[in-house]
């Protein structure tokens, strides 16, 4: 979330799309509640179904999933053509008067640099700024060059008509009219739109961008660092924010540093590469100070042994030949039996990623799998045949399986990251049950295991094992508090910090400010440097008052970056440095420093005068319309169909076959034989989860599983009385990949759609089944889904697939 | 009103059986009402925590029983929103709420097993006999197939053959943690929740 | 909650001290910001240390199907089209009303089965209750149920326990959006009246508060959006009253009964505590059996009574 969760009360409107947050984030979900109660707000949800969070909506429509970007290209071309922007800051905060590279182009749905034979662009040159001879980016101050980004995103969506976007997204045009009314009253400085996502968005092959397209929208509405706006990823589990924090992610490293490709043998180029200088003057570009962050990083993991002779360890990470082995990456090389051993750590591959078929049948070539969990997942029984739920053939697989019984959140002390980016502190409440131990002690174990024999008989480039830093009191159970300082970071040398303040070697470090580049810090994680200080563990702290009315809870938990709870929060005063609107302040200058309800996000002493703005990380200080290079499929946003389309065709470029789906999109060579057409498979289908379940966990709960016992799938009543269908029949949903069977909810919740002059019926299939827990048995929904994803993600496409569907 | 003579007995004679006694003067002494329900977490102890489900982070105040003394292991009997947290201010969703089912789950794992290549069943083991293996088998794989350079004979000190999926609900501090160890070996095949 | 806190008992004519004034509680459900999430119905099961069957889906959101002893609230959903077209997913958590003149308790046979407090909190106590059923006829909402197990009557309880100690009730600590909320009656209309005019702001002309007179007024209250036609929100009744029968009986059977009154009627009371409630089926007319017990079926919508082991395969 840029915003958080609280603050959601500040918002005027309140769209829900590419999301059910009643469902999905009930607590959550009770600051809309708020913001209608105390702020006359208003609850805008579009959905293919009518959800619980609709239920409570004041406006409703439909849309066929997978279309959103047809939707918000429409409400920007709405947007720009009736003139409904916030003008100061889209001229002052974002890149509307830079001007594009003369390559730059897009033409029947494809932007320059396409190379088809590789379904990539292969050459984004042109996709960036004309710089000058002064290495800033040139700009028209005027908007008037025709080059500028102002114009080149006015010329791209003036395609996205009102009727185009209507008949794409099958959303009627009064429906969408009416909706796209109501945003545009946003445009006003002070009132502001929040925008609640979550895999809705992003679970499509076209996911980034349709997050980006919203993006723009708020951009346009300058309802970005200011309360109550944003643009708000829900996050699916409580620690997935904590994880990308983390760089658990095949290219990443802690706090979004990035591992080197193989081409980067020089270690200077590869700080270079990623120490970007501004863009125009006068500009922050905070990420000047990658290498601080490197290398105080490789100072918590190699302690001493990290040396500027041996460019901090450089060496002993690894390098990427391919932009990343993320899981889609590692099953199909699983399948084809280039991985021999795996380990699941509190995670069900099986039911959660995409083709259940194909990914029970990558394990199944594995030579070994470790699954830590603390409950009986799918994934560590892959091999149990439970009859048509998962029908193998169990002394076919040779995979030796080795399980580890973990502790769960009750049994251990430690943090989580919420969504709102709060690092909050939790105590242990009581042992585990039986044997479990920790996830924490089962990795030390492993590594200290791995050590010993390392040392021992030796092995491959065991140099990064043997230097890795392992200062804990205890070797094989590190205590979650030495963890958390370790991520907080230390000076590792006597020495005096940039504002002239003494620090003594090993004291903690109170924020990244203090991070250096000579070895002489140390910080696990940079942007958490601050969550444990000589003050104490600030994750921990429990004051919950709200001075200012603002809902900014600056005592309650602790937030990255340094405790600032709206991130880019310098927007939400004028470029003179006061509030847009008094009700709605977070940061301004006092004439001698920015202060606020909210811990400014931006330089403390730069005057409003100085020029620099609110998008401190980007090298331009602006926000991007233009997203330069940084997306796989184009700078703007552009409609492409599902993989599997129920219309066949995309109705922005019919002719061109190449651009029906996206042409970057994330797909395997042996995935395009598992992909169904419209007339095998009619209706376009999409999944979810329930508000009674969450995942694959709460099924091994009773009280959960009484509350929803037994797998359905929604269909609408019109496709039922085609089918002869009644609520309560059972009926098979089936696919080019598999099948599944679930009772029948016939229900008027879901509608017939007319998309592009035919009727398209949508499919709803929640998630929460499959062949262990307390609910009753069923099918493992991924079943029915591809395994293709998002070029720059590599997020599945869950949401948007065809099915058929038969009584059975 | 309609009833019929079936009903009029019925409402008559189950009437009778109670208050009839009463009408006798055999009513009980009166209002003699004991407490009915007692309130059970009189005597448990309270620990602060995060409910591990979505990304709200919720407060949560977890009740336990047993006092703390020696050889005396707290036990959860409750499980409850922590009002003085600003986002959910007490409330929990249903998952939430029905934690102490996931805490006191019968599928939650007791002890280390191993299912065999080819069997249908687990074998339980000791954690020492289970860590052993896995460090016996991520070590050889890791020293059969661990590139230090590739075909340009670019230094590029990275193994693709065993793969690593992160937890989402791990704490950060098992996360870094993991993390650490996962990229000293030299893994790439390393991934989250945060993918699917 | 002590002996002094009671204002009424069953089946007792002598009226309980009551001696210390206490301010009438009530629990407000404000449908229109119910999100149907079922977190009171886990938080209350949760509390009172109840777990019913793993059901079936049977078509709809609503699980488990029924009320039963061990589900004290549920949620209840109906998709409701408008006059103008307009689709609402309307949810409503069934449970105990707390009439402030409950028919369970007037038509409750045994001494102390059903007690009310002077704070309006509607209590069953299991240890009098002699599995009759009669709470059930005289219910006008259909809510005690009872138990297969130990053949006594449930309902919810208001959290009498937590409310004794100054909390409020599990259901409504939970509730993510604040739909449910805790307070003096007086507050709750107030709190009710506030919602009322917001939701007219957004349109709903006919919004109003369900607290029905013909009980007396209830001490769990509805927000409703179609505050004139109850009866959409999965059968609320329009006008609840409390049934004929329980009227019948204390007013024109009891004189009548008690000139009847000896031996035999004794005995069929002891025949009733040991072999327990009896029921007669309407149409058994010619054969009355009033040695066989059984549950009249109008009390039971939906059995779940036929336990189902948990994940047990359909066919």
């Amino acid at each position: 979330m840029t915003n958080h969760w609280t603050d959601i009360a500040n918002a005027n409107l309140i769209l829900v799309m590419g999301g059910n947050a009643a469902e999905a984030h009930p607590c959550g979900f009770k600051w809309v509640t708020e913001a209608k109660a105390h702020n006359q707000a208003r609850l805008i949800v579009v959905d293919p179904r009518f959800t619980r969070t609709a239920s409570v909506a004041d406006y409703y429509a439909p849309i066929r999933t997978g279309s959103d970007i047809a939707f918000m290209g429409g409400l920007i071309n709405y947007l720009l053509s009736t003139d409904q922007i916030q003008h100061e800051y889209v001229r002052n905060y974002t890149d509307v008067s830079f001007i594009v590279k003369a390559g730059f182009g897009f033409e029947d749905g494809l932007f320059s640099g396409y190379d088809a034979a590789k379904r990539t662009y292969a050459d984004k040159s042109g996709w960036g700024y004309e710089l000058g001879e002064d290495g800033f980016a040139k700009v028209d101050p005027t908007l008037q060059d025709p080059r500028c980004v102002y114009q080149l995103m006015k010329q791209h969506y003036s395609r996205y008509t009102p009727e185009l976007a209507s008949m794409t997204c099958g959303m009627p045009q009064a429906s969408m009219q009416k909706i796209w009314e109501e945003i545009a009253t946003c445009s006003t400085p002070g009132k502001t739109m929040t925008i609640l996502y979550a895999l809705g968005w992003t679970q499509h092959s076209i996911g980034a961008q349709i997050i980006r397209s919203a993006a723009m929208v708020q951009l346009l509405l300058g309802n970005v660092g200011m309360p109550g706006g944003g643009v708000n990823a829900l996050r699916g589990h409580s620690n997935i924010q904590g994880l990308t924090d983390l760089g658990l992610l095949s290219n990443s490293l802690p706090g979004y540093l990035t591992l080197p490709g193989d081409a980067e043998q020089d270690y200077d180029g590869y700080i270079a590469k990623r120490a970007l200088k501004p863009l125009r003057p006068g500009q922050l570009s905070y990420w000047q100070n990658y290498g601080k962050f490197h290398v105080s990083l490789m100072k918590a993991w190699y302690g001493a042994n990290a040396t500027a002779e041996n460019h901090w360890g450089y060496d002993w990470l690894p390098k990427l030949d391919i932009p990343g082995y993320d899981v889609l990456k590692m099953f199909d090389m699983m399948g084809r039996g280039e991985v021999h051993g795996y380990m699941c750590q509190g995670f069900n591959p099986i039911a959660a990623l995409p083709d259940k078929n194909r990914v029970t049948a990558a394990l199944s070539k594995l030579k070994w799998l470790v699954v830590m969990d603390p409950l009986a997942t799918e994934t560590s029984e892959f091999w149990r045949n439970a009859g048509p739920y998962n029908d193998v053939s169990t002394a076919d697989i040779a995979t030796e399986v080795i399980r580890l019984p973990t502790t769960c959140f009750a049994e251990e002390d430690g943090s989580l990251v919420n969504s709102s980016r709060w690092l909050q502190w939790h105590w242990k409440g009581a042992d585990g049950p039986g044997e479990t131990r920790t996830d924490v002690r089962i990795m030390s174990d492993l590594f200290l295991r791995l050590r010993e024999r390392y040392r021992a008989e030796g092995g491959a480039f065991a140099e990064p094992l043997l230097n890795l830093s392992w200062p804990y009191k205890v070797a094989d159970e590190p205590s979650p508090e030495e963890l958390a300082r370790e991520l907080n970071g230390v000076a590792v040398t006597d020495q005096v910090d940039a504002t002239g303040a003494a620090l003594k070697g090993g004291q903690q470090l109170s924020g990244f400010a203090q991070l250096k580049d000579d070895g002489s810090t140390a910080s696990g994680c940079w942007i958490f440097c601050g969550s444990w200080t000589e003050q104490g563990n600030q994750m921990a702290r429990r004051d919950n008052s709200d001075p200012y009315g603002m809902k900014q809870n600056l005592g309650w938990a602790w937030a990255w970056p340094m405790n600032r709870r709206i991130l880019y929060n310098r927007a939400s005063a004028t470029p003179q440095g006061q509030p847009w609107d008094p009700k709605k302040r977070l940061v301004w200058w006092n004439g001698k420093a920015w202060t606020g309800t909210d811990t400014p996000d931006y330089k403390a002493d730069v005057p409003p005068e100085a020029g620099m703005n609110p998008f401190i990380m980007n090298p331009e200080g602006v926000a991007r319309f233009f997203a330069v290079d940084k997306m796989a499929e184009g700078p703007f946003p552009e409609h492409y169909e599902p993989f599997e389309t129920p219309i066949g065709i995309n109705p922005l470029h019919p002719t061109n076959k190449k651009a029906t789906s996206n042409p970057a999109g994330r797909i395997f060579d042996s995935v395009w034989d598992t992909l169904g057409q419209a007339k095998d498979y009619p209706y376009a289908a999409t999944t979810y989860r329930l508000t009674e379940h969450f995942h694959f966990w709460s099924k091994h709960a009773r009280l959960n599983a009484i509350a929803q016992p037994e797998q359905f799938v929604e269909i609408g009543e019109v496709l039922a009385q085609q089918k002869g269908i009644q609520a309560g029949d059972r009926v098979r949903v089936s696919c080019k990949r598999g099948h599944i069977e679930a009772v029948a909810v016939v229900t008027k919740r879901i509608r017939p759609l007319q998309v592009n002059n035919q009727t398209v019926h949508q499919v709803g299939i929640p998630l929460h089944w499959g062949f262990t827990g307390l609910t009753r048995h069923g099918y493992l929904t991924n079943t029915l889904v591809p395994f293709l994803g998002d070029g720059n993600t590599q997020t599945p496409e869950s949401k948007s697939f065809l099915v058929n569907v038969e009584k059975i | 009103m309609d009833l019929n003579r079936r009903q009029f007995f019925k409402v008559a004679a189950i009437g009778l059986g109670g208050s009839s006694l009463a009408a006798l003067g055999m009513a009980p002494t009166p209002a003699f009402a004991e407490q009915i329900r007692h309130f059970k977490l009189a005597r448990t102890k309270e620990t602060r925590n995060t409910c591990p489900y979505c990304s709200v982070g919720c407060g949560l105040i977890l009740y336990s029983q047993g006092d703390a003394g020696k050889n005396v292991a707290q036990s959860i009997i409750h499980v409850e929103g922590d009002a003085d947290h600003p986002v959910n201010r007490g409330t929990l969703c249903p998952k939430g709420a029905g934690l102490l089912d996931f805490i006191h789950s019968p599928s939650r794992l007791q002890y280390p097993q191993v299912r065999k290549p080819g069997s249908n069943e687990w074998t339980r083991v000791s954690w020492d006999e289970a860590m052993d293996r896995v460090a016996e088998l991520v070590k050889a794989d890791r020293d059969a197939n661990f590139i230090e350079k590739n075909a340009q004979g670019q230094t590029v000190n990275r193994w693709l053959s065993t793969g690593f999926l992160a937890a989402s609900a791990a704490s950060s501090e098992a996360g870094y943690l993991t993390h650490k160890v996962i990229r000293s070996l030299g893994m790439l095949g390393f991934d989250n929740q945060a993918r699917v | 909650m002590a002996s002094q806190d009671i204002i009424a008992r069953s089946a007792t004519t002598t009226l309980p001290p009551s001696v210390r004034q206490q301010e009438q509680v009530a629990k407000l459900i404000d449908t229109t910001k119910c999100i149907g999430c079922k977190a009171c119905q886990v938080a209350c099961s949760e509390w009172n240390e109840l777990r019913d069957e793993v059901g079936h889906n049977h078509g709809t959101y609503d699980n488990p199907q029924d009320l039963s002893a061990e589900s004290w609230t549920l949620m209840r959903f109906t998709e409701h089209e408008t006059a103008d077209g307009n689709l609402e997913w309307l949810i409503r958590k069934d449970g105990c009303m707390h009439c402030a003149d409950p028919g369970c308790l007037k038509a409750c046979p045994s001494p102390g089965a059903i007690i009310k407090h002077a704070n309006g909190i509607v209590d069953f106590n299991q240890d009098h209750c002699i599995g009759c059923g009669y709470c059930i006829t005289g219910c006008p909402f259909n809510i005690p149920r009872i138990s297969q197990k130990d053949h006594k009557a449930y309902k919810c309880t208001l959290c009498s326990d937590r409310v004794a100690v100054g909390l409020e009730p599990a259901c409504v600590k939970t509730c993510p959006t604040g739909a449910i909320v805790f307070g003096s009656k007086t507050d709750m209309q107030e709190h009710a009246a506030e919602r009322i005019v917001d939701l007219k702001s957004r349109g709903f002309e006919h919004a109003g508060l369900y607290d029905p007179d013909g009980v007396g007024g209830t001490h769990v209250m509805y927000v409703l959006h179609h505050a004139d036609t109850p009866r959409v929100y999965a059968g609320l009744p329009d006008n609840p009253v409390i049934s004929p029968l329980v009227g019948l009986w204390k007013g024109v059977s009891k004189p009548l009964a008690l000139l009847a009154m000896g031996a035999a009627v004794l005995a069929g009371f002891f025949h009733y505590v040991r072999i327990g409630p009896q029921r007669v089926e309407e149409e058994d007319d010619e054969h009355p059996d009033t040695s066989v017990h059984q549950v009249d079926p109008s009390v039971h919508v939906y059995d779940p009574g036929k336990p189902t082991a948990p994940g047990e395969q359909r066919p």
